[in-house]
């Protein structure tokens, strides 16, 4: 193991594009710590006419791991999408909300300002390494191909520098690894690709989207270590997207669960795991095998998580599969509530209870 | 508790261009008692599927003895083969793939019957009618095609269907590694309910630890092809012998309010199966790794840790029979 991943040293520094506005590959002043890098503002998303996010925010400060954690098709992905623009339109549509990035509406940018910024300030993992490569070129053109695109440097300086990316991600024999394919590399070798070319750039920002749930634990580990390294040298903020909770309690800062489209808590990892608030994130902690007495019957929650449909519900949408449910969970939403520990549920496992939603009357 | 199945040098040796070989199973061999849940935990690549896939030759295995209820399934002919099927059924990881989107439900599960001609047909629909229930499913699902249903309900369609022919054994390969957490729960307990009741004998497969000490009485670590560690499920998962049952172990992120812990990071990758290390296969990625290791392969046999006698494949430890006890 390598004593650190000390990004910046070891990596040739990169020369900026002359002209910079949002995207350039100038650092910007350091921002201060208390404004937030990345704020999602009351995201609201349909596919189709349907809504699949509805009034999410979040903020993620420099330095910062947060992790966005719910079962398949609770709107986690969609929402990571819609950071860079990619959300396939049509039938996927912004329907409402902010996206701030250093204090600019990233869904405002269009054309030229929204590619420079993509793979450069922003990365992003996405969560199928074999899909998100390109089979007909080799790795070695498909990181360059990223340091191009931003930076004015030769061939062979990219070249130079996807070298020592591919050791950064601790690629055995980087020289010669440039050369191969993708359907020539391991999963976990492929991961590493794509951290590589979402690292190319030393962005501020780091978008992964389940970047270890196809690989194996002791690669898993090596993974996350890396991650932890980039942000401790870079001061990195990273928005991790996962359904594994151990994931999320060894490494996030801070946690917010989604549930049918919408946050339904938001609290530090701590906070989480020692107090949960919200029914949802209490059963899904009580239903892993880790946290139950081997051999044990574990506790279930019934039935899945409802399909997005057109105007689906008044009240909790997890009233259906909740195990404390109370009189107002049919028909009132709940607004997310509370100062540093929020949660959107009528009776809590633990604090106060949830005010009406104002925003659904 | 008495063997039902004995697993003796099982090896598959894949042909490769100029070589030995690809050895996707080194030699394992296995005890599985009767009501008992042994636990396969490995990584991918490391041979876990292939060893179930084996045991029922769907592979062929290359050598080696598989021996249920004291009869060689290896030396059985086509016809004898077909009926020993019977006790030994499989459920696969990916409940899509595993069904056939063209069939209605009750068609899936009755197919072991037809094939085996059991029963007469009203017979059949009622045994159907009966195993659905059994897997906590309506009876009118057996109308419905696999696409009208979720993984977790899939996975449970899968699971009847293996029970349909009443089998002594089940391989469960990965059985829920694809589902949510949510329906996680709901199937490891349909398949531990099941166990009690109908008395089976499962071998189960995951590379999920916590999934695996969950179900199991005892557990196998396998790597690259061999069983490096076996023993009591909570032995192994709370004092593991072999390092590389401990990296595995500490790799495992919790959930917990804990927070980080300190975690072994192994080096590098698994090693390409076609060209394994010499001595330990393990011994690359190994903290603790010793000149012995390179030249020697470890045998799985009784050894001393801290005083107990542990199964492990390791140089670490001094055999349990060896003259010199291990400075403890």
């Amino acid at each position: 193991m390598k004593a650190s991943f000390t990004l910046s040293p070891r990596l040739l520094p990169l020369p900026a594009r002359g002209e910079r506005e949002l995207g350039g590959g100038e650092r910007e002043p350091a921002p201060r710590m208390t404004d937030p890098l990345l704020s999602v503002e009351n995201l609201s998303i349909t596919m189709a006419g349907t809504p699949v996010v509805e009034g999410v925010s979040l903020a993620l400060h420099p330095g910062e791991m947060l992790g966005l954690v719910g079962e398949s098709g609770c709107g986690k992905t969609v929402t990571a999408l819609s950071i860079l623009q990619l959300v396939p339109r049509p039938p996927g549509r912004i329907t409402g909300g902010r996206i701030l990035y250093k204090g600019k509406d990233l869904l405002a940018l269009e054309g030229e300002a929204l590619r420079r910024l993509r793979g450069d300030r922003i990365g992003m993992i996405f969560q199928e390494p074999m899909t998100s490569l390109n089979p007909v070129f080799t790795i070695g053109a498909q990181i360059e191909e990223a340091v191009l695109l931003h930076r004015p440097v030769g061939r062979a300086a990219a070249r130079r520098r996807a070298v020592e990316l591919l050791d950064l991600v601790g690629i055995p024999a980087p020289a010669r690894a440039l050369e191969r394919y993708p359907h020539q590399l391991s999963g976990g070798q492929r991961q590493r690709v794509m951290i590589a070319i979402a690292l190319a750039n030393e962005p501020d920002l780091l978008v992964a989207d389940e970047p270890t749930t196809a690989l194996d634990v002791t690669v898993q580990a090596q993974i996350l270590e890396l991650i932890a390294g980039l942000r401790r040298d870079l001061g990195m903020a990273v928005l991790l997207i996962t359904h594994d909770l151990g994931v999320v309690a060894e490494t996030c800062d801070r946690v917010a669960v989604m549930y049918a489209g919408r946050i339904v808590e938001a609290a530090p990892a701590f906070e989480i795991f020692s107090r949960p608030r919200h029914r949802y994130t209490e059963a899904l902690l009580r239903t892993i095998p880790a946290t139950n007495p081997p051999g044990t019957a574990l506790p279930s929650i019934p039935g899945s998580v409802p399909r997005p449909e057109p105007g689906r519900w008044r009240g909790c949408a997890y009233r259906p599969r909740c195990h404390a449910p109370v009189e107002p969970c049919d028909g009132v939403r709940p607004a997310l509530d509370g100062p540093a520990h929020r949660a959107r549920c009528w009776n809590p496992a633990w604090g106060p209870a949830s005010n009406p939603d104002a925003s659904a009357a | 508790m008495s063997a039902l199945l004995e697993i003796r040098d099982l090896s598959k040796v894949y042909p490769a261009p100029g070589g030995a070989g690809v050895r996707a199973l080194n030699r394992v061999s296995l005890t599985l008692h009767r009501g008992e849940v042994l636990g396969i935990v490995g990584e991918s690549g490391c041979g876990k599927s292939t060893l179930g896939r084996a045991l029922l030759r769907l592979i062929e295995p290359t050598s080696g003895q598989v021996l249920f209820e004291g009869e060689d399934i290896t030396a059985l002919d086509r016809a004898a083969l077909k009926r020993r099927r019977r006790d030994l059924q499989i459920v696969f990881q990916d409940p899509f793939g595993s069904l056939n989107p063209r069939h209605r439900v009750g068609a899936i599960i009755r197919e072991p019957l037809d094939v085996h001609r059991i029963g007469s047909s009203p017979e059949r629909a009622a045994r159907v009618r009966e195993l659905l229930t059994i897997v906590g499913l309506p009876e009118d699902a057996a109308g419905r095609y696999p696409h009208e249903f979720s993984g977790g309900q899939r996975q449970r369609i899968a699971i009847a269907r293996a029970l349909a022919l009443e089998p002594k054994l089940i391989v469960a390969d990965e059985p829920v590694s694809a589902l949510d957490v949510s329906i996680q729960s709901q199937i490891i307990n349909l398949i531990a309910d099941l166990r009690r009741r109908l008395g089976l004998s499962i071998l189960f497969i995951s590379h999920d630890l916590s999934v695996i000490r969950h179900v199991s009485d005892r557990i196998a670590v396998m790597y690259l092809g061999s069983i490096v560690e076996t023993g009591p499920a909570g032995t192994v998962m709370e004092t593991p012998t072999h390092p590389y049952t401990q990296a595995l172990l500490s790799a495992i992120p919790r959930p917990d309010a804990a927070g980080r812990r300190e975690r072994i990071v192994l080096k590098g990758e698994l090693p390409d199966p076609a060209h394994p290390p010499s001595g330990c296969a393990f011994h690359t990625r190994c903290p603790f790794a010793m000149p012995v290791c390179t030249a020697d392969p470890p045998a799985l046999v009784p050894r001393r840790h801290d005083g107990r006698i542990r199964e492990a494949a390791c140089h670490l430890y001094e055999p349990a029979g060896a003259e010199t006890p291990h400075a403890a």
